[in-house]
C-alpha cells in the first residue's frame, strides 16, 4: 500500500451532505478528498429526490394530457412510454450527477474512487479495483454515508418483484398492479406516478393515516384527492407477509384483527429508511450511536473528536436539504468559524405527489397541545385566482400562529407548487417574522403565494378573499 | 430659528463633559436628528444629535474643549438669523481644560438645559454609547426611539409584555435580539423580594472619628491594579434595576412583623421528613401551606391595584422567590389554596431546582397572587421584601432561631421565626395586613392545621 496521502479533511461520501462540506470546507482554504464509490451525488442526486422529480414530471404530463379535453384542446392516438420516462429521469440524474463532479474539480476537491473505511480516529482506508490506498485527515474527517432503504421482518427485497425506490427508479417495465406500502413521501410519490401511468396501485399504511407526519387535515386532504383519482389507500394495516410466487407477490396482513391477503404483480416497499453506517469500522472507534444513527454535537461533532457525520445517518430528518445545511456547519466548524447550528425545528417537509404537500413547524394538533392559545388560519385554492386560471385548485394553505404573538407556529400546505411556497414562511421564522409582517408584504397578483396573505389574514380574522 | 447646542446631562453625576470632535463643520447644514457631534464623558463616548434645523452657524466649545453640562457648545440658525446675541451671552471659547470647579453659571444656563426640547432625551444614558476601551464586541443599545435591532417576534413579546429591548442584549445573527433575549428578561423580571444575593460584607457606618492624636499612623501599601470594575448589566440584572424602582416608588409600602414560635411546626417537620415515601418538606413549603390557607381566608390580602380598581383573585398563586448567581427569580405555585402539603413540597422542590438550571417555562413565571422570599437560610433574623407588582403583598422569612423565650413565667428555649408583610397600601390597610399575618402565625403554631 502506498503512503498516506495527507488532506485537512477527508468527506466520505459525496452526496447532499458530503460534497456540500466538501466544497464549503474548500471555500474556507481547507484541502478536502472526498471519498465515494458510486457515483458522486449520492441518493439523492442518482436514486432519489432528482430522478422522481422527473418522474413526477412525466406523471404530471400525462395527466394534464389526459385532461386536454377540459382545455379545448383535442389530442389524437397518444401514448405514454414509461420505459422512455425512466430513460428521461436517467438523464436528468446523470446531467445532475456530472454537475456535481464539475463542482468538486472546480474546487479542487481530490474525489478518490472507492469504499472508505474508518481505520484510525484521522484515517480513511479507501479500496477499489486498483487496491487499496490510505487517506489520512489532518484536522477531520466528514462521515456522510447517508441512508440505504429499509424493509419489513419477513420481507425480502429482491428488486424485481420487491422492489424499494432504488428499484423502482430502475425499472423500465411497470406491473399491472402494485402495492405500495407504506404511506410516506417515498410511496405516495411512488403511488403517483405508476398511478398516472394506469397502474392499478394500493397503498398500505400501518399507521391510522396517510402521510403521518403531516397536519391531519392535510393527510384527509391528499387521501381525499388520491382517492378520487382511483388510487387504494388503506391505513391502519399491519403487512405480516410477502411472498412472490409464480402468479406475482402476496401480501398477507393484518387490518383491524383480522387477516386479509392481497395480490399483485409487484411490491414496493417504503417504510423507512436506515443509516449506512454497516462497513465504516464505527464500533471499533466507539462513535456514540442511538437507534442505528450516529450521535453528534450542535456542530455535527461525533462522540470521537475529529470525526463528524452529517445528513441521514446522523439521524432527524432524513432529508438532502437537512443534509446540506448539516455539511455547512460542520465545514464551518472545522475551518474554526463559528457556525449558527442547524434549527431542526425550521426544515420544510416536502412531497412531490399531486397535489404537493409542504409544511413547516408545528401541526395544528401539536401547537394545540402546548399551553398557549393558538390561531389557525385557512385559505382554499379554490378561491385563488391564479390556481383556478392553472386548473389546479385543489388544496389549501393552513397557518397555525400563537394567538398573543403572533408567532408563526406551523405552515401546512396542500396544493399546486406547495414546496416552492413554503420557503416564505421559512423565511419568516428564521426571522421571527409575525403574522402581520406577512399581512403587511404585498403579495403579487395573481399568484399562488397570495394563499399565503389571505390564510394568514384569516388567522387574524381579516382574510379578504373568503 | 436658532437653536442652541447644550452638552448634554448624561448621568445624574455627570458636572461637565467634553467635546471629542464636532462632527459637522461649521457652516454646514444640518437637520433635526443629524449626528453633530461626538461627547466624552468619565465612562462613554456618545453621539448628540440636532434636534434644529438650519446651518451650524457657529462652534462655542471646539474638539477637545470641556464645558459644564447645560453649556452652549454650538448653535444652529439658518443664514438670515443675526446670532450675535447668543455668542455674546457666552463665556469666551473655554480652554481645552477649564479648572475642575469651573460654576455652572447658575440659572440662565440651567434653564437654556431645561427648555432644551424634548429631543435632548435622545442622548441619555441608555443612547448609542460606544464603550471607551470596550472590547468591540459589546452591542451597543439602540438610541430610545430609533431602530432596535429586533426580530418582529421579539418586539411584539417585548412590546406585549414591557420588556424594553434597548436593555436588551441580542444573541441573534449580528446581535439582533430574538425571542428567547425577550424571554429571558421576562423570567429574570417578576422577582422583587429585597436583597436576596448574598452581599459582601459592607463595612460598617465609620464611627465618629476619633480624637487624631489617638490613631496610629498607617500608611497603606502600594496596591497596584483597577480601583473598580465595571461590570456591564446583565439582562436579568438589567431587569431587576428596571423592575425595582416601579414597585418601591410608586407602590406605597408599609410593614407588618410578627414572630412566630415555630417548636411545633419544626417538630412536624422532622417527623414529615422522617417518613420515607414523602418528598422532604422545608420551612418554606410550611410557610407557603400557611400563606395559601391564610390567603383564602382573607382575600382582600390577594389582591392587587389595577389603577381604577382593586382585584381581588379568587385562586391562590404564590411566587417563591430563588436566589440565582448573579440575581434572583420568582417562579410561580399555581392553586396553592387546594394542594396539600406535599404536593407543595414536591412542587417547590422542582420549580426551584429548575429555576437554578435555568429551565423553567415562561409561564411558569407569571401569574402570582402572592410572593414569599425566605432567607433564612443565610442567618437573617428579619428583613422587609420589596413588593412585586400587581401583587399586593409579600411575605418576608427569616431563620428559626433558638432563642430565650417567657412562657407563663418561665424562661425557657424556644424556636422562633421572624416574618416581616409589605404590603401595598392601595389595596390593603394596616390592620387587613395584620389579622392576615395574625392567621399565618397561628397556622404554623398549630401546625396540624397545615396538614388538613
Amino acid at each position: 500500500m502506498p503512503p498516506a496521502q495527507t488532506f485537512d479533511v477527508v468527506v466520505v461520501g459525496t452526496g447532499p451532505g458530503g460534497y456540500v462540506s466538501a466544497i464549503r470546507c474548500a471555500q474556507l482554504g481547507l484541502s478536502v478528498a472526498a471519498v465515494e464509490d458510486d457515483r458522486p451525488g449520492g441518493v439523492c442526486l442518482n436514486w432519489g429526490c432528482i430522478p422522481t422529480k422527473a418522474l413526477l414530471r412525466n406523471a404530471e404530463v400525462v395527466s394534464l394530457l389526459g385532461r386536454a379535453a377540459e382545455f379545448g384542446i383535442t389530442l389524437g392516438d397518444w401514448k405514454a412510454d414509461y420505459a422512455q420516462a425512466i430513460q428521461r429521469s436517467r438523464r436528468v440524474a446523470d446531467r445532475m450527477a456530472k454537475g456535481v463532479e464539475f463542482l468538486l474539480r472546480k474546487n479542487k476537491i481530490t474525489l478518490v474512487r472507492g469504499r472508505g473505511v474508518l481505520t484510525g480516529r484521522n484515517l480513511v482506508e479507501v479500496a477499489s479495483q486498483d487496491g487499496t490506498q490510505s487517506l489520512e485527515a489532518g484536522r477531520a474527517v466528514i462521515l456522510a454515508t447517508g441512508s440505504e432503504p429499509k424493509s419489513l421482518p419477513g420481507v425480502t427485497i429482491d428488486e424485481t418483484v420487491v422492489i424499494s425506490s432504488n428499484g423502482a427508479v430502475r425499472n423500465e417495465t411497470k406491473p399491472a398492479a402494485l402495492v405500495v406500502i407504506g404511506a410516506g413521501a417515498v410511496g405516495m410519490e411512488f403511488a403517483d406516478i405508476y398511478a398516472a401511468y394506469g397502474v392499478e396501485v394500493t397503498v398500505l399504511e400501518a399507521l391510522p393515516r396517510v402521510l403521518p407526519i403531516e397536519d391531519e387535515e392535510v393527510s384527509t386532504q391528499v387521501a381525499r384527492l388520491f382517492a378520487r383519482r382511483g388510487i387504494t389507500l388503506r391505513t391502519g394495516v399491519s403487512v405480516k407477509a410477502v411472498t412472490p410466487g409464480a402468479d406475482g407477490v402476496a401480501v398477507e396482513m393484518e387490518v383491524e384483527g383480522k387477516a386479509e391477503r392481497l395480490r399483485a404483480a409487484q411490491v414496493l416497499v417504503a417504510v423507512g429508511r436506515a443509516a449506512r453506517t454497516g462497513s465504516l469500522g464505527l464500533e471499533a472507534l466507539g462513535l456514540s450511536m442511538e437507534r442505528g444513527f450516529v450521535q453528534v454535537s450542535p456542530t455535527m461533532e461525533t462522540s470521537v473528536k475529529g470525526i463528524y457525520a452529517i445528513g441521514d445517518m446522523a439521524g432527524r430528518q432524513l432529508l438532502a436539504h437537512k443534509a446540506m445545511a448539516e455539511g455547512v456547519v460542520a465545514a464551518e466548524a472545522i475551518a474554526g468559524r463559528a457556525p449558527r447550528p442547524v434549527d431542526y425545528d425550521n426544515v420544510p417537509s416536502c412531497t412531490y405527489c399531486r397535489p404537493q404537500v409542504a409544511s413547516i413547524g408545528q401541526s395544528e394538533a401539536r401547537a394545540r397541545q402546548s399551553a398557549r392559545e393558538i390561531a389557525v388560519g385557512r385559505f382554499p385554492f379554490t378561491a385563488n385566482g391564479k390556481a383556478v386560471a392553472m386548473g389546479e385548485a385543489e388544496g389549501f394553505l393552513k397557518v397555525v400562529a400563537d394567538k398573543g404573538s403572533g408567532e408563526l407556529l406551523g405552515v401546512h400546505i396542500v396544493g399546486p407548487e406547495a414546496t416552492e411556497l413554503i420557503h416564505e414562511f421559512a423565511v419568516g421564522r428564521t426571522l421571527e417574522a409575525t403574522l402581520e409582517d406577512i399581512v403587511h408584504t404585498i403579495h403579487a397578483h395573481p399568484t399562488l403565494s397570495e394563499a399565503a396573505l389571505e390564510a394568514t389574514l384569516a388567522a387574524l380574522g381579516q382574510a379578504i378573499h373568503m | 430659528m436658532i437653536t442652541r447646542v447644550l452638552m448634554p446631562k448624561l448621568s445624574e453625576a455627570m458636572e461637565q463633559g467634553k467635546v471629542v470632535k464636532w462632527l459637522k463643520r461649521e457652516g454646514e447644514p444640518v437637520k433635526g436628528g443629524d449626528v453633530i457631534a461626538e461627547i466624552e464623558t468619565d465612562k462613554a463616548n456618545v453621539e448628540i444629535e440636532a434636534f434644529g434645523s438650519g446651518l451650524l452657524r457657529k462652534i462655542i466649545v471646539p474638539d477637545g474643549g470641556q464645558v459644564p453640562v447645560g453649556q452652549v457648545i454650538g448653535v444652529i440658525a439658518d443664514p438670515a438669523d443675526d446670532i450675535g446675541g447668543v455668542a455674546a451671552d457666552l463665556p469666551k471659547a473655554p480652554a481645552a481644560a477649564p479648572p475642575a470647579e469651573a460654576p455652572t453659571r447658575a440659572l440662565p444656563v440651567e434653564e437654556a438645559y431645561k427648555s432644551a426640547p424634548e429631543t435632548m432625551a435622545v442622548v441619555s444614558m441608555g443612547a448609542e454609547i460606544s464603550h471607551v476601551g470596550g472590547g468591540g464586541q459589546a452591542v451597543a443599545a439602540p438610541p430610545s426611539g430609533g431602530r432596535v435591532k429586533a426580530s418582529p417576534l421579539a418586539k411584539k413579546i417585548a412590546a406585549q409584555s414591557g420588556v424594553d429591548l434597548r436593555g436588551l442584549q441580542g444573541t441573534g445573527p449580528g446581535g439582533r435580539i430574538v425571542r428567547r433575549d425577550v424571554e429571558t428578561a421576562l423570567a429574570a423580571a417578576p422577582a422583587a423580594p429585597a436583597p436576596v444575593a448574598p452581599v459582601a460584607p459592607v463595612a460598617p457606618a465609620a464611627p465618629a472619628a476619633p480624637p487624631a492624636a489617638a490613631r496610629p499612623a498607617f500608611s497603606v501599601p502600594s496596591r497596584p491594579g483597577v480601583e473598580f470594575e465595571d461590570i456591564p448589566l446583565t439582562s436579568m440584572r438589567a431587569a431587576i434595576a428596571r423592575r425595582m424602582p416601579l414597585s418601591k416608588g410608586p407602590v406605597p409600602h408599609f410593614y407588618v412583623t410578627s414572630e412566630v414560635a415555630m417548636d411545633r411546626a419544626w417538630a412536624l417537620r422532622e417527623e414529615l421528613n422522617a417518613l420515607e415515601s414523602s418528598a422532604r418538606v422545608s420551612v418554606t413549603d410550611l410557610v407557603i401551606r400557611a400563606c395559601a390557607l391564610a390567603l383564602s381566608r382573607h382575600p382582600a390580602v390577594n389582591a392587587s391595584f389595577q389603577g381604577q380598581a382593586v382585584r381581588v383573585h379568587h385562586r391562590v398563586h404564590i411566587g417563591v422567590a430563588v436566589a440565582l448567581e448573579g440575581g434572583l427569580i420568582t417562579p410561580v405555585l399555581r392553586d396553592c389554596d387546594v394542594k396539600p402539603l406535599a404536593q407543595i413540597a414536591a412542587e417547590s422542590r422542582d420549580l426551584a431546582e429548575r429555576a437554578r438550571i435555568g429551565k423553567l417555562r415562561v409561564p411558569e413565571l407569571s401569574g402570582a397572587t402572592f410572593s414569599i422570599s425566605n432567607l433564612g437560610m443565610f442567618d437573617v433574623e428579619e428583613f422587609a421584601a420589596i413588593i412585586n407588582p400587581p401583587e399586593g403583598a409579600i411575605l418576608a422569612v427569616g431563620s428559626v432561631i433558638e432563642k430565650p423565650v417567657a412562657d407563663g413565667g418561665q424562661l425557657r428555649v424556644g424556636k422562633r421565626m421572624r416574618m416581616t408583610l409589605s404590603c401595598d397600601h392601595r389595596v390593603i390597610d394596616g390592620a387587613t395586613g395584620a389579622r392576615f399575618l395574625q392567621d399565618v402565625k397561628r397556622l404554623l403554631e398549630e401546625p396540624l392545621r397545615l396538614l388538613v
